[in-house]
C-alpha cells in the first residue's frame, strides 16, 4: 500500500521545467531512495510534498487523503517530518531544547505552561541515547560536530512521531563511521514502523539501506523498483553517464 | 554545582532588594524632580521589556518594535482609570496590523512595518485634526496634584513594567518560548519542525502591543500635563529598541539595565539640550556605538565573560555553554 | 472635472521629483539590501546646502546642483565605508536602527544651524505660471519635472549602458556570484550609496522649492519614499518610477474630490490592497528565499 503518492507533480522556476509530470509512489514501511543526477529535481520534489514552495500542478495524498495547499507546520503535523541538506539545526539552543521543539501539545494553556514537561525530557533523553548524543544534551547546536547536527536532527524530526520522514541527503559529507551509525539508525528506526524517503547521492550507501529506489531524470522519473533492478537499468546509466 | 547555587542566592537576593528599591523611591527621594526621572525610567523598563518579548527574539522584527510605539501612544487618548481598555484596544489594532504585516518577509516586511508606524502617526494627527485637536481627545485633570503629582503615576508604571518583567519571564520558560527561540534561530527550520511561526510572531507581537498600550494608555495621561510631548516623542520607539540593544537583545534583565542606564540620561540631555535639538546629534551618536561596537549588549557580553572565567577555573564545558545565554 | 485634471497633471509633475528620490533608495535597495531610513534626512539634508549655497553666492538653486551633487556623493560615499560596511550579519534589520541613527543626527546637526522654522528655496519662476486650457501652471513644477527627467535618464544610462553599471546590476542580482566573479562588491555597494545620494541632493532642491520644510520634514519624507519603493517592488527603478506617479497622483486627486486629509491615507489603502494581492509589489521579483 502507498504511503505518500504523487501524481503529476509539476513545477517550474522562470520557464525551466524543475519537477515536470512527476508520480513517485513511497509504500508504506519501505525506505526508499530517490535517486538522479544533479539538478534532476531531487530537493524540489521535497520542498513540494512539504509544502515549503507552491506546486504549478498536480497533486500529492499522504494516508489516501490529499495535503494539497496545506502549509509545512500543518504537514508536519500530518505526520511527515524531514530533514534538510547540510544538517539545520537551532545553532543556539542546547541538543536538549532541540529536540523539544518539534513535540506536539494539543491546546492553548500547554502552550503557554513549562517549555519542557518531564515524559518529553524522557522521551527527548531516550532518543539522544539511542543516537549515542546524551552526553551532549547540554551543549549549544552550534557547537556540536557536523555529524553530531546529523544524527540530532534525525532526532527531533522524530519527536512527533511521524509516520514518513524525508531525508535530504542523510550520508552527504560524513564519514564512513558515521555513515554506518546513521544508516543503521534509520535501519531501526524503520523497524519500529517509521517509512522514509531519502534523496542521496552516495549510491553505494543507497544501494545497501533502501528497498525501493526511484530514478529522477530531468524532474521526472525514469526508473523505478529494487534497488539491484535500477542499477541495471540502460536508462539510468544513460542519464547519469549522458547527462 | 555550588557555585550555581550560590549564583541563584545571589540572583535572588538582588532581585528582592531592587524590588524594595523600586517600590520605595517615593519616599526616599520625594522631590517631584527626582520622581518625574523615575516614572519615565520606569515607563522604559516596561516598554523595553514589552518589545524584547517580540523584537528580542530578532526574527527580523525590530521595526515592528518601533511600530509598537506608534500603535502604543496613539492608543494612549484613553483616561487613567481605563488602561486595560487601552491595552485590548492597541492589541486588536496590532492584530490587525500584523496579520497584514507578517504576510510579508524579509526586507518588504521591514519596510511594511514602517510605513505603518509612519502612517500611523500622520492619521493620528489628522484626526486629531479633524476633531479640531480640542475637547473630545484630551484628558480629565488628575484629582490629585502639588509635590505628590507624580507618585501615582510612578505605583501605576511600576506596576506595567513588573507586569511586562513577568510575562516576560513565564514566556521565556514556555512552550511558546521555545518555539520563539527556535524561529529567532531558523525560521524555516523552525515551520519544517511544526512550529506555526506565523502565528507565534503575530501573538508574540499582539502581546508586547497590548504592554505598551496600556503603558502608552498611562503616559498619555501623564505627559499632558507635566511634559511638553514634543520633546520626546520621536525618540520613544528607537528608544526602547536602543535600550533592549545596549542591554542585551532576548536576555529578561538586558532591557531593564538599558532602560536605568540610558533612560535618566536621555531625560538629562533633553531637558538641558532639547532646545536646540543638538541632543539628537548626542543620542545618534550613542546609538551608532552601540550598534556597531557592542551590538550583542551588555548582559550576553559580561555573560560570556564570567562563563570564560569559569571555564578557566574548572573545566565544566556544558556549563559554560549554558552561560552563555542567560 | 477640470480639477481633477488639474490634479493629474500637478501629481505627475511632482511626481517626477518622488520618483528620482526613490530610485536613489530603490537602488541603495537594490546593491547593498539595506533600507536607507536615513534617505528622507539625507534629502532634507540636500535641500538645505542648495538653501545655504544660493543665498551665500547669490545663484539660481538650481545651479547650486553643481556643488551640492558632488558633495552629497562623497557624503554618501563616506557613510557607506563608516556605518554600513561594518555590518555584516543581520544587515537588513541592523541598517535600519543605523540608517534611523544617522536621521536622528542629521536632524540634530540641522536644527542647531538652521532652527526649527520653516525654509523654503526661492527663484523667480517659483510662483510665475502659464496657461494651459482651462488652468495655469506654475514653472517650477515644469523645470522641477524636466530636472527630474534628466537626471532618471542619466541615471539609467549609467547603469544600462557603462561597464560600471553593468557590475552594479551584477551586484543587485547575487551580491555573492557578483563578488564569485571579480567585482569588488564594498566599493560598487559605496558608489552606489554615493550615487543614491547625489540623486537625493537634486531631489532635494525639486522639494525645497516647491516645498516649504524644517529639519523634522524626513519623517513625512521618509515614509512616503517607503511606501513608493514597496509598492513599486523593492530594488526596481522602473517600479520606483511607476509607483511615484501613482501616489502623486492619487493623492492630489484625493485632495480634490474629498480632502486633502485624506490624500495620503487612499494612497496607503492602494498599497495595502496591492501587497494583499502581490506581496513583491508592482514590478518586484518574489525572491526565492532560502529554504
Amino acid at each position: 500500500m502507498s504511503l505518500l503518492k504523487i501524481e503529476s507533480l509539476t513545477k517550474r522556476f522562470g520557464g525551466v521545467g524543475a519537477v515536470d509530470d512527476c508520480s513517485p509512489e513511497v509504500a508504506s514501511g519501505s525506505i526508499t531512495g530517490l535517486i538522479g543526477p544533479n539538478g534532476s529535481g531531487k530537493t524540489t520534489v521535497f520542498n513540494l510534498v512539504t509544502g515549503f514552495i507552491p506546486k504549478d500542478s498536480g497533486s500529492v495524498s499522504f494516508k489516501a487523503r490529499t495535503i494539497d495547499g496545506l502549509g509545512p507546520d500543518r504537514i508536519y503535523a500530518l505526520g511527515i517530518g524531514r530533514t534538510f541538506q547540510l544538517a539545520r539545526i537551532f545553532p543556539r539552543l542546547t541538543a536538549l531544547e532541540n529536540m523539544l521543539v518539534p513535540v506536539r501539545r494539543k491546546g492553548l494553556r500547554a502552550l503557554f505552561s513549562g517549555a519542557a514537561w518531564s515524559h518529553e525530557k524522557e522521551r527527548a533523553m531516550e532518543m539522544l541515547e539511542f543516537l549515542d548524543l546524551s552526553l551532549v544534551a547540554k551543549t549549544l547546536g552550534g557547537e556540536l560536530s557536523y555529524g553530531q547536527r546529523k544524527l540530532l536532527e534525525l532526532g527531533a524530526v522524530m519527536m512527533a512521531e511521524p509516520e514518513l520522514v524525508l531525508l535530504d541527503e542523510p550520508a552527504g559529507g560524513v564519514n564512513p563511521a558515521l555513515l554506518e551509525r546513521i544508516g543503521d539508525r534509520i535501519r531501526r528506526l524503520n523497524a519500529r514502523g517509521i517509512t522514509f524517503l531519502l534523496v542521496e547521492h552516495n549510491m553505494s550507501f543507497v544501494m545497501n539501506l533502501c528497498s525501493e529506489v526511484v530514478v529522477l531524470h530531468r524532474g521526472r522519473p525514469i526508473a523505478s523498483g529494487r534497488p539491484a533492478h535500477v542499477r541495471s537499468d540502460p536508462a539510468v546509466l544513460d542519464a547519469y553517464l549522458g547527462a | 554545582m555550588s557555585l550555581a547555587r550560590s549564583g541563584d542566592a545571589w540572583k535572588v537576593g538582588g532581585l528582592i532588594a531592587v524590588l524594595a528599591i523600586a517600590l520605595l523611591l517615593p519616599a526616599i527621594a520625594p522631590d517631584p524632580a527626582t520622581t518625574n526621572v523615575a516614572v519615565f525610567t520606569v515607563m522604559y523598563v516596561g516598554l523595553a521589556t514589552a518589545w524584547n518579548i517580540m523584537g528580542g527574539y530578532g526574527f527580523g522584527s525590530y521595526t515592528l518594535g518601533l511600530l509598537l510605539a506608534r500603535i502604543g501612544m496613539a492608543g494612549g487618548y484613553a483616561p487613567f482609570l481605563i488602561v486595560p481598555a487601552a491595552g485590548l484596544a492597541t492589541a486588536a489594532l496590532a492584530l490587525g496590523i500584523g496579520w497584514f504585516a507578517l504576510r510579508t518577509r524579509a526586507a518588504t516586511f521591514v519596510i511594511v512595518t514602517i510605513a505603518f508606524m509612519f502612517m500611523l502617526q500622520l492619521l493620528a494627527e489628522n484626526l486629531v485634526g479633524l476633531t479640531g485637536g480640542g475637547g473630545g481627545l484630551s484628558y480629565p485633570v488628575p484629582p490629585w496634584g502639588g509635590d505628590y503629582f507624580n507618585t501615582p503615576f510612578y505605583y501605576a508604571m511600576l506596576a506595567l513594567a513588573l507586569l511586562s518583567l513577568a510575562i516576560s519571564w513565564r514566556i521565556r520558560r514556555s512552550k511558546f518560548g521555545l518555539g520563539l527561540l527556535a524561529i529567532r534561530d531558523d525560521e524555516d527550520k523552525a515551520l519544517a519542525v511544526g512550529v506555526p511561526t506565523r502565528a507565534f510572531k503575530l501573538t508574540a507581537f499582539v502581546i508586547s502591543a497590548a504592554l505598551v498600550g496600556m503603558i502608552g494608555g498611562v503616559y498619555g495621561y501623564y505627559v499632558t500635563y507635566i511634559y511638553p510631548q514634543f520633546v520626546i516623542d520621536p525618540l520613544i520607539g528607537i528608544s526602547m529598541v536602543l535600550m533592549v540593544f545596549l542591554g542585551g537583545l532576548g536576555t529578561l534583565t538586558g532591557p531593564v539595565l538599558g532602560a536605568v542606564i540610558l533612560e535618566p540620561a536621555q531625560l538629562y540631555l533633553a531637558y538641558n539640550y532639547g532646545a536646540s535639538r543638538l541632543y539628537l546629534v548626542f543620542y545618534a551618536a550613542v546609538f551608532l556605538i552601540v550598534i556597531l561596537v557592542l551590538p550583542r549588549g551588555i548582559v550576553p557580553s559580561v555573560g560570556r565573560l564570567i562563563s570564560d572565567r569559569r571555564a578557566r577555573a574548572g573545566p565544566s564545558a556544558p556549563a559554560a555553554a549554558k552561560a552563555v545565554a542567560p | 472635472m477640470t480639477l481633477v485634471l488639474e490634479a493629474a497633471v500637478l501629481g505627475i509633475l511632482t511626481g517626477g521629483v518622488y520618483a528620482l528620490m526613490a530610485s536613489g533608495l530603490t537602488l541603495i535597495f537594490g546593491v547593498m539590501r539595506i533600507i536607507n531610513v536615513g534617505h528622507g534626512a539625507l534629502v532634507v539634508l540636500g535641500a538645505y546646502l542648495s538653501f545655504a549655497a544660493s543665498r551665500a553666492l547669490h545663484i539660481d538653486p538650481f545651479v547650486t546642483l553643481v556643488i551640492t551633487m558632488p558633495v552629497m556623493f562623497l557624503l554618501g560615499f563616506g557613510l557607506q565605508v563608516v556605518f554600513i560596511r561594518p555590518l555584516k550579519t543581520d544587515r537588513e534589520a541592523l541598517s535600519v536602527l543605523v540608517t534611523y541613527a544617522i536621521a536622528l543626527g542629521l536632524e540634530g546637526i540641522l536644527g542647531y544651524v538652521f532652527g526649527a522654522n520653516y525654509v523654503q528655496l526661492q527663484a523667480w519662476y517659483d510662483t510665475a505660471s502659464f496657461p494651459i486650457g482651462d488652468f495655469r501652471i506654475t514653472y517650477v513644477y515644469v523645470f522641477g519635472f524636466v530636472l527630474c527627467l534628466a537626471i532618471l535618464v542619466v541615471l539609467f544610462l549609467i547603469l544600462y549602458r557603462t561597464t560600471f553599471g553593468a557590475s552594479i546590476r551584477a551586484t543587485m542580482l547575487n551580491r555573492t556570484a557578483a563578488q564569485l566573479i571579480g567585482i569588488d562588491v564594498d566599493r560598487v555597494s559605496a558608489v552606489a550609496f554615493g550615487i543614491g545620494m547625489a540623486t537625493a541632493a537634486a531631489g532635494g532642491v525639486v522639494f525645497g522649492i516647491t516645498t516649504a520644510f524644517n529639519p523634522g520634514s524626513h519623517y513625512d519624507l521618509i515614509s512616503r519614499l517607503l511606501t513608493i519603493i514597496v509598492l513599486g517592488g523593492l530594488g526596481s527603478l522602473r517600479g520606483a518610477v511607476i509607483a511615484a506617479l501613482i501616489m502623486l497622483v492619487s493623492e492630489d486627486i484625493t485632495s480634490v474630490v474629498i480632502s486633502p486629509v485624506w490624500a495620503s491615507f487612499v494612497f496607503f489603502v492602494i498599497l495595502i490592497v496591492v501587497l494583499l494581492v502581490r506581496p513583491q509589489g508592482l514590478y518586484g521579483v518574489r525572491v526565492r528565499e532560502r529554504i
